[in-house]
């Protein structure tokens, strides 16, 4: 089974290719059908392969599996092949179960849109790409795949393109990965000139060589780092990611939460040794986690477009894993990538859930005690919340209980700080946003008041699958006392350290206080929210109006926009400006026009040779001839 | 009597010459086509001669082959002339500059 591997991106090619040329002469119910199972039959034969992995041997782990040489030029050699270790495996299992769900989800969610075979085709294609990114084996196939998620998450943010603001999200999207990508790429070349393969196992061989703190280690995983800041929307690169919430919901769900914004995230725990070489780089890598985390968690909380919250909520999360990678808990990180692609897609097939049954709308403020109207809608969102916060036993706890631990031992008494704050933001937007959507009094439109309904079930179905894994899945991870846990040992294959690392083991009464100190910031959030947007309704007017430069600041998002607006992109425009009018049009199109001139002035005088008239080309026959004879003749 | 060789040579040239003035310089195309037949037979005649001097047949040959030639462009050329001149109503080649653009 396990050699078949490469065929668990070709289903939803395949989708994709039957749905995009033929889609919009197949029914609704074919489309639907064609893109569910052709991801359905790539997360089956994922649990096959992984079912089968874990019964083989030791020694012939991990597997790779060559389809073809792609380019083989001098000493570059590029292939297409498969690499079956666990880490893939995780991603794979994600990957192609979530996005089966969504696509699920989104036949109901879809229904009634009439661009629904484009919708799935893209997804399809999406889930292609992402598949390819996580199953690589090579720098470069996971640059295709890594561009490939660019281009649909462009496609889809953009998918409703009539819309202004669609459009220009996309755009926005495209552009600021654009400038990661750069950076990626540059990472692949260096890792190419110094180690003379693109192979990871190959480069992670040779990169053991190399004393800790090389600089071209360092700059290797500098450029790939910017590089995952694009991709998983971190500072300085986050802008995109609030602004993608322009595409459908079960989109935001699928790339821009659970796939394909932790694309960074997997792309440095599989460069962990590399990484682990780089001492800067990952105190880079945790000050931007950390940073963002915090940062991010802050802007969530004046949010009112309920799916903008969840995005801040996003960013802030990645900004969590990669403080795990950046302080060495590699596994911690891709373990919080998990448990986040099931609670975080949830949410955010919740929020497609809520704005379905109010007719569309997403802005909290018109909305409020939807609790009764939406039952099942309602508690699977309050599992998602509450694993999101960290509550025991839903699966975020086991996780960012983690992470939280590893950043204070591992790490600096700051991160942990700063994690810990986030952590109580997060409990506290959260909460508010729970409280304004199916709490209190209802803000609902009138004319939608009595059309409330609860979704279909095709949509439900997938929301209480999700339900019940954010619910469970931080299982695998559990116990988390002394060091070690089944997921930890399960990925340990694929994580490589530097020589120096060692299994710190601290008391059992530290981390249990560890985890009741964490549980209790959370807590302390959701009583915050509780205060301020159930008993006393008046507190966060009171809040706005009495710190108004700082209410301002945070619910116009730093003016970050803005900044980058006035910083890099309206210098651009202007540059580009001087290129056009200064440069384009005066001296190239003058280098070509003028030549173009001087042909023409040369001829104008020539032309006047052409008398017309017989004689004076008789004339010159004459002269001609004579000057020929002449010649001959020797005068 | 035998005419020396330079002499029957120099009327040639002196017939050539006279014949290439008038092509260039009248403007009367029937004029133009007369002098080209001028110029043709200073051609002759210097064949002649030297099959004269040379004692040889093969420069008489070649008259016939110019006067043959002659004959049938001067047909195509009092052709033309009839044709332009319908057109035009003109044998005058100032009037006839329709070669520029």
């Amino acid at each position: 089974m396990i050699k078949y591997a490469w065929l668990i991106p070709v289903f939803p090619l395949v989708g994709f290719i039957i749905n995009g040329l033929m889609g919009k002469r197949l029914s609704k119910t074919a489309v639907g059908t064609i893109g569910a199972t052709m991801v359905g039959a790539s997360f089956a034969l994922t649990v096959a392969i992984f079912l089968e992995y874990l019964k083989l041997p030791v020694d012939a782990r991990p597997v790779e599996i060559p389809v073809y040489t792609w380019i083989a030029s001098g000493s570059f050699k590029a292939s297409v092949a498969f690499l079956v270790d666990p880490l893939s495996l995780v991603m794979l299992l994600v990957v192609s179960g979530i996005s089966f769900l969504i696509h699920i989800y989104s036949i109901g969610y879809m229904h009634d849109d009439p661009g629904f075979p484009r919708f799935f085709a893209y997804l399809n294609f999406f889930v292609f790409f992402m598949l390819t990114l996580v199953g690589a084996n090579n720098f470069l196939m996971m640059f295709v795949g890594w561009e490939g998620v660019g281009l649909c998450s462009y496609l889809l943010i953009g998918f409703w393109y009539e819309k202004q603001s669609a459009s220009d999200a996309g755009k926005k999207a495209f552009v600021v990965n654009r400038i990661g990508d750069f950076g990626f790429l540059l990472g692949i070349f260096l890792i190419f000139w110094t180690f003379g393969t693109i192979n990871f196992r190959e480069v992670f061989a040779l990169a053991a060589k190399y004393p800790v703190g090389s600089g071209i280690i360092t700059a290797i995983t500098l450029f790939l780092f910017v590089g995952a800041t694009g991709k998983s929307a971190q500072i300085p690169l986050y802008t995109w990611l609030p602004d993608a919430m322009e595409g459908p919901t079960p989109v935001s769900a699928l790339i821009h939460a659970a796939t394909m914004v932790t694309a960074g995230v997997y792309m440095v725990a599989r460069c962990s040794a590399l990484f682990t070489l780089a001492p800067i780089s990952m105190m880079v890598v945790a000050i931007i986690g950390a940073l963002t985390a915090i940062f991010a968690a802050s802007m969530g909380m004046c949010q009112f477009d309920i799916k903008r919250v969840l995005a801040y909520s996003t960013v802030s999360q990645l900004g969590y894993m990669f403080l795990a990678c950046g302080v060495g808990a590699f596994t911690a990180g891709i373990f919080h990538l998990m448990t986040h692609a099931f609670f975080k897609a949830l949410l955010f097939l919740g929020a497609g859930s809520i704005s379905h049954s109010v007719g569309g709308e997403l802005d909290m403020r018109k909305m409020g005690d939807l609790k009764k109207h939406i039952p099942t809608t309602y508690w699977t969102f309050m599992v998602a919340t509450l694993a999101l916060c960290g509550i025991f036993p839903f699966a975020g706890f086991f996780s960012k209980d983690e992470i939280l631990f590893h950043s204070l031992v591992d790490g600096h008494l700051m991160y942990w700080g700063i994690a810990t704050a986030a952590a109580f933001i997060t409990a506290f937007y959260m909460f508010r946003a729970v409280f304004m959507v199916f709490y209190g009094e209802s803000r609902v439109d009138p004319h939608v008041a009595h059309h409330i309904h609860e979704s279909p079930k095709i949509m439900l179905i997938p929301l209480m699958i999700l339900a019940i894994g954010s619910a469970t899945v931080g299982f695998v991870g559990f116990p988390i006392i002394k060091g070690a846990h089944k997921f930890k040992e399960f990925l340990a294959p694929s994580i490589i350290y530097s020589a120096g690392h060692h299994e710190a083991h601290y008391s059992i009464s530290f981390e249990v206080g560890l985890m009741l100190f964490s549980m209790a910031v959370a807590v302390a959030g959701i009583i915050t929210a509780y205060r301020m947007y159930i008993k006393d309704t008046d507190i966060p007017n009171k809040l706005a109006e009495k710190y108004k430069i700082a209410y301002d600041l945070i619910f116009h998002k730093y003016y970050v926009d803005e900044i980058y607006d006035m910083a890099v992109v309206e210098p651009i425009k202007e540059s580009s400006n001087f290129l056009w009018q200064g440069v384009d049009v005066k001296v190239v199109d003058g280098a070509v026009n003028g030549s173009a001139g001087l042909v023409a002035w040369l001829s104008s005088h020539f032309r006047k040779l052409e008398t017309g008239f017989l004689q004076n080309y008789a004339l010159a026959i004459v002269l001609g001839v004579a000057l020929i004879v002449g010649y001959f003749v020797g005068l | 009597m035998v005419v020396p060789l330079p002499y029957i040579l120099g009327l040639s040239v002196a017939l050539f010459a006279l014949g290439a003035i008038g092509v260039l310089i009248r403007r009367n195309i029937l004029i133009i086509l007369m002098c080209l037949e001028m110029m043709l037979n200073a051609v002759n005649l210097a064949f002649i001669g030297f099959a004269d001097y040379f004692k040889a047949v093969d420069g008489q040959m070649f008259v016939f082959f110019v006067l043959t030639v002659a004959a049938a462009e001067v047909a195509v050329g009092l052709a033309l002339v009839v044709a332009i001149f319908r057109q035009r109503a003109t044998v005058y080649v100032d009037d006839l500059n329709i070669l520029k653009w």
